[in-house]
């Protein structure tokens, strides 16, 4: 793995900031129904300093957001150590404010009483509640909806009354869970720069930022820190500073640049202990969510691209850009691509393997040959699947008989995710039949050459 | 490219399909055998033998889920008759759906009052009649809803389903039976549910009456609790409620989770939602090879149907012009039968009853009111901090939830006898203390209703409040209250209703030979039910309607507008 981490700058290290959060060897894992725990973050040691905005970034299952709930304290730890300001973390922490993706705000009350909130839990008497609340309301660029219900309004004018309500406090920390990911583009994009002007231009007393996001882009553009989290289980597999100064340019050469490197990063295979897991593919292999038309859309947009720019390598930014997606949804495209062997991701850069090629040019039915060749080759999930059903005498098998089986080696509700792949996949290389109602695995429909 | 499967070889029997088709051989020999019982002869003051046995309860048992059988296919006919008239013709909308507001609000076992002896009269000489009345008691108790339910859905079915049926020339009966019905399926079987739980008390009241000074008897579990009453037996009573516990878990086992389980796939979404309903029974009888033949019938029945139902005539709607004139019309006839059904009630009520009269029963009304809005301001203040605390813990919620939904379905009558000895031992005061009869059997729907609610409140929004350091009466006012209201009142109202209808049955209550009477309009339509007098009858139902709607249209429905606005976010 080619080693990003850049050196901080001498002159940080002159004057030592302070620091208000630090966790070490943080984990977190939930009980499944089933009594069986369940790893979302293993091992994360991290820190953030006064006067600087951090974003984690991870794809979704990185236990990213948990993590910002347990530096919150709305979420208890299960090991390791969490610090804010050195005091351990057992609980709300007063003096931090939260974003929410969703906005979180309470409709049955006007905007004016969704900011005074934090304040009326403060006790602060009515009259002075009420001139901080309007001056937040002002700062954030909210005046005469004060009196409006959060349904009047816009969702970018609802998250500015998620911002009010949250600085109206003077949090010490402002923690945000994606807080532009459910605002259209233009929306978010002047949300990140008025925040950003806030912050710069030191309006608003908070000391630091730390934001959840899985936008690459939005990580590089506000962020003089990333920490980017691997999945299952979430754990730190990279950091970095960013030096640009702002305002940033997106266009700019070297801004592209450090978000060629984080999406090389983000799809680079994890080494040591990762790399020995990945090496035995049993039968609980996380299969990615992903249809098949998806995937062929993808393998013929690489095709495209490569006969368009004559090049084989096809870099994942532009490849994202093209396909006008996020990184959430094209990670697990790319994913699938590899899995299938269709495809092979290398520094940050995509390139068609002969067997994507085959299936691009293929007829419908050539393309379900060849899918099903590989399925079975590499999937050992749905070489099972067939295998049972080949030695069953009358070719049926409850989906329930799989499922224990992959519990033992995922959740409950993960178990049931990757079977639902396998039942897409299969089907659609026609390697066994489905009936959903009655839950039965069959070979009624045995076309497929196995 | 298409699919290829082979046609279905004549299926080999399964190990399922010998447990499963003997059990539905015998199935049928006791529904007929259970037919042939329930019309033996009878006269009026003829007294049927009821047996305190517990032997004979599974028997009687069987008998009272065949009411509950009968009730529920009626229901459904009528539902889908009246909702599908009330949806697609806009005349008969304008009266039908007024006319269900009214008839949901009459007490069920004013029904049962008013048309008995009617029913009797019908099949002199059997027991026919009396099955019959009983069998509509729970008809009402359990059609409007359902009709509501489906005429909604129906006047709701998306705009791009109809643009389909329209474009591929589906007639109306493919439009109700491929479109309209499976869209409005999870709503209607959500109310079916509801009905079904309310249904047991109603069936339970209804099976033994007094009417014109006779008690009419129908054997089953109503009946064997009567007797047991009228003999003083305590345990035959517990007999009974540990039999209709059995009852109650086996229809939901075996009736009513696997039509859940199997209308699921009527949900209009295209995501596969988390948690799809199972059921272990469906899946049995899924996996048999034999019995799934049977699935074929319906499907011969449809394409028969369709064979038989003309197809759909090009042809454009009315012109708006011949529209107005027949609405002129149409609001004339209405108005003239307005008119003249006000002015013969005016003429008739005085001739039977003095205006004091009817000024003392409304009193009655008040007095009844009083108790059932105290009552579930009761049941409030102990059900809603119970449910929030419950509603925001999952594990608890996911076990608690079935529980209250079987409480709600457990017919509170039952119950009645115990209370009865306590203040008969005591000598406690009547009319305080057969009050939470009236409450006992609905307060749950409360219970049940914020912990939904209580459960549905974003994980963001609670985080968010925890986040602001809000606490004790703050988070309350702010998050948890704001956040069931809706919830509340829908369950409230259910209670109301159910005190409301309750009242008829909790407000005179026995034990041998000692009769506790409360005061109240629920007493005095019992008691004027007990001496057969007609007219009485019909004021006494009349008022209760009238307060029923007053007090839905005043103070519930304004209250559940104002949860809609307020807590709604888009």
């Amino acid at each position: 793995m080619a080693a990003i981490q850049q050196p901080a700058p001498a002159n940080a290290a002159a004057a030592p900031r302070v620091e208000i959060f630090r966790t070490e060897h943080l984990r977190k894992s939930f009980r499944t129904p089933d009594g069986a725990e369940l790893l979302v973050l293993d091992d994360v040691n991290m820190h953030l300093l006064e006067g600087e905005i951090l974003v984690l970034l991870g794809r979704s299952g990185s236990g990213k957001s948990t993590l910002l709930r347990m530096l919150a304290g709305l979420v208890p730890k299960s090991g390791g150590v969490a610090l804010h300001r050195g005091q351990p973390i057992n609980g709300p922490v007063p003096g931090l404010a939260m974003v929410f993706q969703s906005f979180a705000l309470l409709p049955w009350l006007t905007v004016l009483q969704n900011v005074e909130l934090g304040l009326e839990a403060l006790k602060v008497p009515p009259a002075e509640r009420r001139a901080r609340a309007i001056a937040a309301i002002d700062l954030i660029g909210l005046d005469g909806f004060e009196s409006a219900y959060p349904r009047e309004l816009s969702g970018g004018m609802r998250q500015r009354v998620g911002f009010a309500r949250a600085l109206v406090i003077n949090p010490d920390v402002l923690l945000m869970d994606e807080p532009f990911s459910a605002l259209d583009v233009l929306t978010a994009e002047t949300m990140r720069t008025d925040l950003l002007d806030l912050w710069t231009e030191r309006k608003i007393p908070t000391r630091g930022i730390l934001l959840v996001s899985h936008n690459i882009e939005e990580a590089v553009l506000m962020a003089d820190r990333i920490i980017i989290l691997g999945s299952n289980p979430g754990r730190i597999i990279n950091e970095m500073r960013i030096h640009l100064p702002h305002p940033r340019n997106r266009e700019s050469q070297e801004f592209r640049d450090l978000v060629e490197v984080i999406y090389g990063a983000m799809t680079a295979r994890p080494g040591g202990r990762d790399a020995a897991r990945r090496q035995v593919p049993g039968i609980g292999l996380r299969l990615p969510s992903l249809s098949v038309n998806a995937l062929a859309g993808l393998l013929e947009e690489l095709d495209a691209l490569e006969k368009n720019t004559a090049n084989t390598r096809i870099s994942l930014p532009e490849l994202a850009e093209d396909m006008r997606f996020s990184v959430d949804d094209l990670f697990p495209l790319i994913e699938g691509a590899e899995l299938l062997g269709f495809a092979q991701v290398e520094d940050g850069d995509i390139m068609l393997l002969p067997a994507g090629r085959t299936f691009v040019d293929g007829s419908l039915q050539e393309r379900k040959q060849i899918f099903a060749r590989h399925l079975l080759d590499r999937v050992p999930l749905v070489a099972r699947i067939r295998s049972v059903l080949d030695e069953r005498f009358n070719h049926r098998a409850p989906d329930s008989r799989f499922l224990t089986e992959l519990e033992d080696h995922l959740s409950e509700d993960e178990a049931r995710r990757v079977l639902d792949t396998a039942i897409d996949w299969g089907r659609y290389a026609e390697i066994y039949a489905y009936d959903d109602n009655a839950e039965v695995f069959s070979l009624d429909n045995p076309q497929a050459e196995a | 490219m298409a699919l290829n499967f082979r046609p279905p070889p004549l299926p080999v029997p399964n190990r399922r399909d010998l447990i499963a088709l003997p059990l539905i051989i015998a199935l049928f020999f006791i529904v007929a055998h259970a037919g042939r019982e329930m019309a033996v002869p009878f006269h009026l003051g003829q007294t049927l033998d009821i047996s305190l046995s517990p032997a004979v309860l599974p028997e009687y048992g069987l008998y009272t889920v065949l009411r509950m059988l009968a009730a529920l296919a009626v229901s459904f006919v009528f539902t889908l008759g009246y909702a599908w008239l009330a949806a697609h013709n806009r005349y008969a909308e304008r009266i039908l759906i007024p006319a269900l507001d009214v008839l949901q609000s009459v007490p069920i076992l004013g029904y049962l009052s008013i048309t008995v002896t009617g029913f009797m009269a019908l099949f002199p000489g059997s027991l026919a009649g009396v099955q019959l009345a009983v069998i509509f008691a729970v008809f009402t108790s359990q059609a409007w809803n359902m009709t509501f339910s489906l005429y909604q859905s129906l006047k709701t079915v998306p705009r791009d389903l109809q643009e389909a049926a329209t474009l591929y020339r589906l007639n109306a009966w493919q439009r109700f039976w491929k479109v309209e019905l499976p869209f409005a399926m999870p709503g209607l079987l959500w109310n079916t549910m509801m009905s079904m739980s309310g249904g047991w008390f109603f069936v339970v009241a209804s099976e033994a009456i007094t009417v014109s000074n006779q008690t009419v008897m129908v054997p089953g579990i109503g009946s064997y609790i009567a007797t047991a009453i009228a003999q003083k037996d305590l345990p035959a009573i517990g007999w009974a409620i540990v039999a209709m516990i059995v009852i109650i878990l086996l229809y939901d086992t075996l009736l009513f989770r696997p039509i859940v389980a199997w209308a699921d796939k009527f949900k209009f979404e295209m995501t596969a939602a988390g948690d799809a309903p199972r059921s272990a029974v469906l899946d049995f009888l899924r996996r048999t090879r034999v019995l799934r033949l049977l699935a074929v019938i319906p499907s011969l029945l449809w394409q028969a149907s369709v064979r038989l139902t003309p197809r759909v005539p090009l042809r454009a709607a009315a012109p708006a012009s011949r529209r107005r004139w027949a609405d002129g019309v149409f609001y004339a006839i209405v108005a003239v039968f307005a008119v003249w059904a006000l002015a013969r009630l005016l003429q008739v009520l005085p001739r039977d009853f003095g205006w004091p009269m009817v000024g003392h029963v409304i009193l009655l009304g008040l007095i009844t009111g009083f108790k059932v809005f105290v009552l579930v301001a009761l049941s409030a203040l102990v059900w809603v901090p119970v449910g929030v605390w419950i509603g925001l813990r999952p594990r608890w919620a996911q076990k608690v939830q079935p529980l209250a939904q079987f409480l709600a379905a457990f017919p509170a009558n039952l119950l009645f006898p115990l209370f009865v000895v306590a203040i008969v031992h005591w000598h406690l005061n009547v009319d305080v203390w057969t009050a939470p009869l009236m409450i006992l059997g609905s307060m749950w729907y409360i219970l049940f209703s914020v912990v939904g609610a209580a459960s549905a409140i974003p994980t963001d929004m609670r985080e968010a409040a925890q986040n602001l350091g809000l606490r004790g009466w703050l988070l309350w006012k702010r998050l948890y209250l704001p956040g069931i209201f809706p919830g509340f009142v829908t369950g409230a109202i259910t209670a109301s209703g159910g005190a409301w209808n309750a009242s008829i049955v909790a407000e005179v209550v026995s034990w041998g030979d000692k009769t506790l009477v409360a005061t109240g309009l629920g007493a005095y339509i019992s008691q004027t039910t007990a001496q057969g007098k007609t007219a009485q009858i019909a004021l006494g139902v009349g008022v209760m309607s009238l307060l029923v709607i007053l007090t839905n249209r005043l103070f519930w429905h304004r209250l559940y507008d104002l949860a809609q606005r307020r807590v709604r976010l888009d």
